[in-house]
């Protein structure tokens, strides 16, 4: 199928990987599943109660890529269900993400609700990258919510990130780990203007040796607000570490609050917290290379959300 | 060639000015290595921040290769051809070692650059390059890695403040190879900032800076023999009141 040129354009900055025709793959193009594929190893049926697809992995799927992407170019509201069924065993990379051309003054929104059944011994890579661009008054907002159970001795790698354009935003992640389950989470976040950010992540360590780490990085510009609160909830013999580091500037707010809660005697959680301006000593040190103060400040955040 | 002329520098404590450092002159020549010592607190890291902008000076003025550099900003004294090494590097979270001597650089180095320069300083390239310089590395490690920013460049001169600090014995004997090679090949003139025996016998003039003021300064073989056998301040190269230029 050919793609308009806007579409290519936001699929390039949402697809880190490069979306392509083959292999497994859907788009959704304005709130319509307009082409989609199946591999060997991995089937996607849309689903009859409501909108959204079913994603089939099976065991035999070793290195692969689905790639799952939604463009919105006109506004309106887009809600969809896409539900993960990943076999034994199998090892993929499943990029996903959204982003939003926006040119006229209505709300454009979608709402991605995802969840992921994962079995034992697999390991799934999740990336998606959420992203608005336009010149239209009307808020580009992403409401996603992703729920994701880790079966035993599996591994679940979450890369998240937002950096420009939404206005609005609110995450919604649920996350169960089964015994020997890991879970590896980085979260990048940045605000300009006006924007809204609010990140709720529940980890719950249900097995035992189940870990999780998890990074949150952002950069709060302008009069934008964020609020962070991760909750790691040990009930067993487990491991998380949660760190939310966050860069505020201009007028911005930010919250980070950070909730650990132990239920098993052996559960071990660590959070840490920080929230503070650019350092001045790490601006002085890239101006000590011959950047400008505006150029090392826009290094500190490229490298600080990389 | 640098040229610093009655530097001063000034600050407001508890509603009083106080002087850091008063009337201070010298000048180092091309291909020249001034290692700067005396008692702590006297105000040398004060001056080598003067020199690259990072303070700003309450009187005097800065020559280099014959342009007034006193107004210009750190970054525009780093074009003009200086380098300079904290004696406190900061670590910055996200930026692995190798992103940070390619911006000291200005240009993408290739891998064999970047271990050239990691092994210079005593670390191994493979186990570093690729870590993030942050509060993952101890000092030391930052320090040297501060060091081989400086070193990724060509500069006309480089101002390393104590680059001893923090360093184990084995990495700074490399360290003191590499500041010999750089002396010895005249490329680029050298302020060092040192309490360290080895990095004063390198010198080809010391000058002594203690409450503020320029204690001393002459030739080495002048200062050596007052400085490791005497007090300071009962130095008999003292220099007159403004200085040598």
């Amino acid at each position: 199928m050919e793609l308009n040129q806007v579409t290519e354009d936001v699929l390039k900055v949402i697809d880190s990987y490069g979306f392509k025709q083959e292999g497994a793959y859907n788009l959704r193009l304005n709130g319509m599943a307009v082409c989609h594929g199946d591999s060997r190893h991995i089937r996607i049926v849309k689903k009859e109660d409501k909108p959204g697809i079913d994603i089939f992995i099976s065991a035999e799927a070793q290195k692969e890529q689905v790639h799952i992407p939604v463009v919105m170019s006109e506004p309106g509201v887009d809600v969809v269900y896409n539900d993960f069924y990943v076999e034994d065993g199998a090892d993929v990379t499943i990029v996903a993400g959204c982003g939003i051309h926006g040119e006229g003054c209505s709300e454009t929104r979608h709402d991605g609700i995802h969840a992921f059944h994962v079995g034992k011994n697999a390991n799934v890579k999740y990336v998606e990258n959420h992203y608005a661009e336009g010149n239209g008054t009307g808020s580009k907002v992403l409401n996603p919510v992703t729920k994701i159970f880790v079966g035993e001795n599996s591994v679940f790698t979450l890369e998240t990130s937002q950096i420009k354009g939404v206005d609005s935003t609110k995450r919604e992640n649920y996350i169960e780990l089964a015994e020997n389950a890991k879970v590896y989470v980085t979260e990048k976040l940045m605000t300009h203007a006006a924007q809204k950010a609010i990140s709720n992540m529940d980890v719950e360590l249900k097995g035992k040796n189940s870990s999780a780490r998890i990074i949150s990085r952002s950069v709060a510009k302008g009069e934008s607000k964020q609020v962070f609160h991760p909750r790691a909830i040990g009930e067993n013999l487990c491991h998380a570490h949660v760190q939310c580091d966050s860069i505020i500037m201009d007028e911005a707010e930010i919250s980070s609050i950070p909730e650990i809660n132990a239920k098993h005697m052996d559960a071990q959680i660590v959070h840490e917290a920080a929230i503070g301006r650019i350092n001045d000593e790490q601006l002085v040190k890239l101006r000590t290379f011959g950047m400008t103060e505006e150029e090392a400040e826009a290094v500190i955040i490229e490298n600080f959300l990389k | 060639m640098l040229q610093v002329e009655h530097l001063s520098y000034d600050v407001q404590e508890e509603g009083r000015q106080s002087e850091i450092l008063s009337d201070v002159s010298f000048s180092v020549k091309d291909g020249e290595m001034l290692v700067i010592t005396g008692p702590n607190g006297g105000g040398k890291s004060t001056l080598a921040k003067l020199l690259m902008g990072i303070n700003k000076e309450t009187a005097g003025k800065i020559t280099l290769n014959g342009t007034d550099i006193t107004e210009m900003t750190i970054d525009e004294r780093a074009k003009a051809g200086m380098g300079f090494a904290f004696q406190q590097p900061p670590r910055f979270k996200g930026m692995t070692v190798r992103r940070l001597l390619h911006l000291a650089a200005g240009r993408a180095l290739s891998e064999d650059e970047c271990c050239e320069l990691l092994s210079s300083v005593g670390l191994c390239a493979m186990e570093y390059i690729d870590r993030e310089a942050d509060a993952t590395l101890s000092g030391g490690e930052m320090k040297r890695i501060e060091i081989a920013t400086v070193l990724a460049k060509h500069h006309d001169i480089c101002i390393f403040d104590e680059p001893e600090a923090g360093i184990d014995l084995w990495s700074f004997s490399m360290l003191i190879k590499r500041f010999e090679q750089i002396h010895r090949e005249k490329r680029e003139s050298l302020i060092l900032i040192s309490h360290q025996e080895r990095i004063i016998q390198m010198a080809d003039r010391i000058m002594v800076i203690s409450d503020g003021k320029v204690e001393s300064i002459g030739a080495a073989e002048e200062i050596m023999p007052h400085l490791f056998g005497q007090e300071i301040n009962s130095c008999h190269c003292r220099q007159q009141k403004g200085g040598e230029l």
